[in-house]
């Protein structure tokens, strides 16, 4: 993992001083609203519903278990007790106080961690494939590109004052986990006879306005990262709207202007600039890598992991649902899924997370991943240890066994917590994952993703679910429309909306009606909801959530 | 004919703590919507909105909310108010437990 140098450190310091002084300040009234809330913002700190909110940078999703601990402790001492995790790999805080704020960031400082630009109109917090360093298919581990594009990105002085907020996902695997063609920048690792590049994709993104990313460059060497993603963001910067917020993001100015007019001044702005980059982010790339080599993996017998899968159903259940492939022969990647059926996706408790962290320690290299389908991943675990760490997640509802099933949910906050959303979104989640817990049909289901927006800024990724949910205020009632066909892989695609939407207490029912009909449709188990879906189109699906009579209607 | 008006209250959230805030008849800011000053009469809401919206030092965010008559006082007319005056739907949090 990376670890903070003198330069890193004092960064932070000053920083943390700055804002105490800041906050101070609003507190005596010296600042107002107006004048505090950005520097709020560039320090993660929001305003919700019923309180402010402390958004903190997990980069690149990657967490240590000192720094698990710290945030379990934050929770207890300065909040009530839990922590959110969210779809860009960070830890939002729902219940601090202004004042306690400078003191909860001086904490994460101990622990090498902050909450600048989590906010506001800057570079946003670089997300990665939660599997980077461990999985099978991967090319090159993202996160020493990811940190060196934090630390250029971090008070980059040019790119403060962005037309909005720019975010960018680094994956190094063939198989995109880090939703890459939905990001302002998705950068894909690849090689070209031999030599080490990026595919770079350029003005995907969700909200109002959902759009695929393009490829902008398709094979950049990687000395010239920097410099090229310098360009890309200049570009925008300038062309970028500033009237209108609804149109401000690099996908509109792409699509306004044209990928190859984008291209054209990107590539003449990177000839400007590359000469200007000496090579020191190559050097600093280097030491970074460093920070990052791979834990010495041993061979060990694997047996105890045999006896349980061969002896212990719900052992099995798991291992088959929540292990994934490691580069390692005898290791796996175990997610451990927080969403409990009925709980809320991806919140952890103070003592949830104490466990996560203890386990990690003992067992998994002191690694622990957030990822963007809030989760916890631990990315190196020697499969003979894995009925122990079984053993004790089960102690604390944390053995839930269905990533990547029905109720693995990515849900937003929505109006439970957001100042901006339109209708709740959690309490839907936790209504669909209780009820086909109880009908004891998720395994028959097979992988299916369900995400839920509460507001059509998308931060709940409804655009890219199988199944997606958004939840909109229709004449003062809670509604929610639905979309299929979402897909965030590397085939991403947006999904389409189904028709009129259902009021609360006619969702759950709908979703039923839904996975009902594709298991009368599937062509095999093998087939899953969206390939079905694919197979057959709209049509079948739209007869059973409203009926033979209302398909004209409905459509 | 002009809409019929419908009644207010002054509704912010609270500087330091960030919970949700209303004005009362004498200029107070309660955490207790009960006690909120129910405004019929859009001339006099529009003017204490002005005021109220000076006090940057004790509250953040001030607005008009829909509201209704109620047996106790000022009730929520719209659900997003229904949740700021009682907290999440998920956990037992805000003022639901304040309040317990």
């Amino acid at each position: 993992m990376y670890k903070y140098n003198d330069f890193d450190t004092a960064f932070i310091t000053e920083r943390n001083r700055q804002f105490r002084a800041q906050v101070e300040r609003r507190l005596s009234g010296a600042l107002t609203e107006d004048e505090f809330k950005p520097l709020r913002l560039m320090n993660g700190v929001y305003l919700q519903l019923h309180a402010y909110m402390l958004r903190v940078a997990i980069p690149y999703g990657t967490l240590n278990s000192h720094q698990m601990h710290k945030l379990a402790e934050i929770a207890d001492r300065w909040d009530q007790g839990y922590g959110h995790f969210t779809t860009r790999q960070n830890i939002q805080f729902n219940w601090p106080k202004l004042g306690d704020i400078p003191d909860i960031l001086d904490a994460l400082a101990e622990v090498e961690m902050h909450a600048i630009q989590t906010s506001g109109n800057t570079i946003r917090n670089v997300t990665a494939d939660h599997f980077a360093g461990a999985a099978a298919d991967e090319i090159a581990d993202p996160r020493p590109v990811a940190e060196l594009i934090r630390q250029w990105s971090t008070d980059h002085p040019e790119f403060q004052f962005l037309p909005r907020k720019f975010k960018i996902a680094v994956t190094g695997s063939p198989n995109d986990r880090a939703v890459t063609k939905a990001h302002d920048i998705g950068l894909r690792m690849i090689e070209r006879d031999g030599e080490a590049g990026f595919e770079v994709i350029v003005g995907g993104g969700l909200g109002r306005t959902p759009m695929v990313g393009k490829v902008l460059r398709d094979f950049l060497p990687q000395a010239d990262l920097l410099p090229y993603l310098e360009a890309t963001v200049s570009v925008w910067n300038i062309l970028g709207r500033r009237d209108n917020k609804y149109k401000s993001r690099i996908k509109i100015t792409v699509h306004e202007n044209g990928i190859e007019e984008i291209q054209r001044l990107t590539e003449a702005r990177f000839a400007e600039i590359r000469p200007l980059f000496s090579g020191v982010d190559q050097e600093m790339l280097a030491e970074i890598k460093a920070h990052f080599a791979a834990p010495t993996f041993v061979t060990r017998d694997s047996a105890a992991f045999d006896r349980a899968y061969d002896t212990d159903p719900v052992f099995r259940s798991w291992a088959d649902t929540n292990l994934s492939e490691h580069r390692a022969e005898g290791y796996a990647i175990a997610q451990i899924s927080v969403k409990a059926h009925g709980q809320t996706p991806g919140d952890a408790s103070s003592e949830q997370m104490r466990v996560m962290a203890d386990i990690a320690r003992e067992f998994g290299h002191d690694e622990l991943r957030i990822s963007h389908e809030q989760n916890v991943v631990l990315p190196h675990v020697h499969k003979s240890d894995l009925p122990d760490i079984h053993a004790r997640l089960k102690a604390h509802g944390l053995a839930t066994a269905n990533i990547g099933k029905i109720s693995d949910i990515i849900a937003c906050p929505g109006m439970d917590y957001c100042a901006l959303a339109t209708a709740r979104s959690i309490p839907i989640a936790q209504e669909i994952a209780t009820r086909f817990d109880d009908l004891k049909l998720e395994h028959e289901i097979g992988d299916l993703k369900i995400k839920i927006s509460g507001c059509i800024n998308a931060c709940g990724h409804h655009h890219v679910g199988h199944i997606g949910i958004l939840g909109l205020d229709r004449a003062g009632v809670e509604t929610y429309q639905i979309t299929l066909g979402g897909d965030h892989t590397e085939t991403a695609a947006i999904g389409t909306r189904t028709g009129p939407g259902f009021g609360e207490h006619e969702i759950v029912p709908a979703i039923e009606r839904l996975v009902e009909a594709y298991l009368k449709l599937r062509d095999s188990k093998e087939e899953t909801f969206l390939q079905t879906y694919t197979r057959l189109g709209m049509a079948p699906f739209k007869v059973a959530l409203y009926g033979e009579d209302t398909r004209i209607k409905a459509a | 004919m002009p809409k019929a008006f419908t009644p207010k209250v002054i509704t912010a959230n609270h500087l330091a703590e960030g919970d949700v805030v209303y004005l009362t008849s004498g200029d107070e800011w309660t955490r207790d919507l009960s006690q909120a000053d129910l405004l019929t009469d859009e001339a006099i809401a529009e003017a204490r909105l002005v005021e109220a919206s000076t006090q940057h030092h004790l509250v953040v965010g001030v607005y008009l909310a829909d509201m209704k008559a109620g047996e106790n006082g000022p009730e929520p007319v719209h659900f997003r108010e229904e949740f700021r005056r009682r907290g999440p739907s998920n956990y037992f949090h805000g003022k639901q437990a304040a309040t317990a």
